[in-house]
């Protein structure tokens, strides 16, 4: 399948005078994990409530698997698995008895029902903890039971709120390769405000900020396009000023600084993200008979892009 | 229907994992027993009418307590994102939780059965008015329950959707008794719109189709509001 399972098309959100969400669009393949990231407040819960069909959208459009939320929502519904904000769970229930409920609302045939609720609790890892109360379970077992509900019905598309808020860095991390796991058959989005996050998890970013959307791309596509490439040079022989001016004429540098230690000079150099200066610079050291010490590009971290984009 | 019937299950297995059920049954039971056999012994006669007089008033606060975290409580704790994110219309959920919360009555009302049980091993008791009045109660019970979900529906907060069902209720309830104070230009309306007043032909045993028009569509106006209430977040700011 290569259709856009999501597609959403200049989706507003007024709350009252606020803007939460302000003429967004994007599409989602299916079989990606998509990191929507963003501070606090730009918008990413509301998005997320919007596909989820909690909420309605004030203009514009959102398909979930061709079905428009407004129109068509139990359809809509039907085809996501979604994990609110704060995971909200009856606390009253024991686990097995959620996902019964869940079970059965989700129209999963009885005949096949056992099998599945079993199925989807080894995935999850909540085997020990079926018969316990729901409100005395962990905050890492509460937060795979929701994913357990999410899941339940085997659904195309993932929407998941701050899947990892609130939990420890090792159920962090088991949380995580759960979604990066679950990511290879089905469709992801996740939101997040934390960084290593989307690092460690999603094949592509969407920033938003303050209701629009400033990035959307690979997390490589990302740093390259909104900070260039840097290199780092360390060469022996030539003076700083010399291998500055050297350098500084190859194509596409667009700064250079220069300093120098112990006998030798370091360039820290800027360029633009197209091409590769790695090979020039060793061309230019080999023909003026420079010894080269180092040669590094750096992409921009994520952290640099998303600073820069939501700093306004 | 299928639907309606899962949420109404899970809400009357949430009243029973709650204490909310047994405080509310066993204090309701207990007022209702000691008011209805103080009286009993002391008219001497075997007959209900007592347990169906009272029981409106009772139900007054009995109801609102029962309904009051139907819809509030999870708007409150979060689990009606969920909730409304399940492939259920709102319909459903109104209609599930209305008949969760009318099941729990049931059962308080299906427990005072042992009082005519009792009274009539003391004497002779009018099975049919004893019948109509137990229909009666629950279309009563039902009418209040309507009004407590449309409460609960619009309410952050479960004491808020207490008072405002207190209110409603006790306004229809109060509008009986004052039928005969009031002008004579409105007191028709006041007696149409009053609870007791086809509460009492029904628990005389008389079944009109005239008491029954007014239960339901007092129920059906309260649950559409409900409903309609659940709807506005799809607009609301």
């Amino acid at each position: 399948m290569s259709e856009n399972l999501i597609q959403v098309e200049n989706l507003t959100k007024h709350y009252g005078s606020v803007r939460a969400v302000d003429g967004i669009s994007f599409d989602v393949k299916s079989s990606q994990v998509v990191g929507f990231l963003g501070p606090n407040g730009a918008g990413k819960s509301t998005t997320m409530k919007i596909l989820s069909c909690y909420i309605g959208p004030t203009g514009g459009r959102a398909r979930v698997a061709g079905f428009d939320v407004l129109e068509k929502p139990l359809e809509a519904r039907r085809r996501i698995g979604y994990l609110p904000e704060n995971n909200p769970i009856y606390d009253d229930m024991t686990a097995l008895e959620y996902l019964e409920f869940v079970a059965a609302v989700r129209d999963i045939p009885s005949a096949t029902r056992a099998a599945r609720l079993s199925e989807i609790s080894t995935l999850c890892g909540l085997e020990g903890v079926l018969g316990k109360p729901v409100g005395e379970l962990s905050k890492g077992f509460r937060q795979r039971l929701g994913l357990a509900q999410a899941m339940a019905h085997d659904p195309d598309i993932l929407l998941m709120d701050e899947p990892t808020s609130g939990l420890d860095p090792n159920q962090i991390v088991e949380i995580r390769s759960l979604i990066r796991e679950i990511g290879q058959r089905k469709t992801v989005i996740l939101s997040t405000h934390i960084l290593p996050e989307v690092q460690a998890t999603c094949d592509r970013a969407i920033i938003i900020h303050e209701g629009k959307i400033v990035a959307d791309g690979t997390l490589e596509e990302l740093r390259r396009r909104e900070q260039g490439n840097r290199y780092r040079v360390v060469v022996e022989g030539p003076t700083p000023d010399e291998a500055r001016d050297r350098v500084r004429s190859l194509e596409g540098v667009l700064g250079i600084e220069a300093s120098s230690s112990d006998g030798a000079c370091t360039l820290e150099v800027t360029a633009s993200a197209e091409g590769d200066l790695r090979r020039p610079i060793f061309r230019l050291a080999v023909d003026r008979g420079w010894t080269l010490l180092e040669l590094r590009r750096d992409a921009a971290t994520l952290e640099d892009v998303f600073r820069k984009l939501t700093r306004e | 229907m299928k639907n309606v019937l899962i949420i109404a299950c899970r809400e009357l297995r949430s009243f029973f994992n709650s204490p909310v059920a047994y405080i509310v049954l066993t204090v309701y039971l207990l007022l209702a027993g000691y008011l209805y056999f103080t009286q009993l012994f002391l008219g001497r006669e075997a007959e209900m009418r007592g347990l169906f007089e009272l029981t409106p008033l009772l139900f007054v606060f009995f109801v609102p307590a029962v309904t009051m975290r139907l819809i509030a409580e999870e708007r409150r704790a979060g689990t009606l994102e969920v909730l409304l994110t399940l492939p259920l219309t709102d319909w459903q959920v109104v209609l599930g939780k209305f008949l969760g919360a009318l099941g729990l009555l049931a059962v308080g009302i299906g427990l005072t059965l042992a009082y005519p049980f009792t009274v009539s091993k003391l004497g002779d008791l009018d099975g049919g008015a004893v019948l109509g009045g137990y229909l009666g109660l629950l279309f009563l019970g039902a009418t209040y329950a309507a009004i407590g979900v449309m409460a609960s529906s619009f309410a952050k907060n479960q004491v808020v959707a207490f008072i405002i069902a207190l209110g409603i209720c006790f306004a229809l309830f109060l509008a009986g008794k004052l039928v005969g104070v009031m002008p004579r230009a409105i007191a028709p309306i006041v007696d149409y719109l009053s609870l007791d007043s086809h509460f009492q032909s029904i628990a005389r045993g008389v079944i009109d189709t005239r008491d029954l028009v007014y239960y339901a569509s007092i129920s059906g106006a309260c649950l559409f509001v409900a409903q309609q209430s659940l709807a506005s977040r799809q607009w609301k700011g």
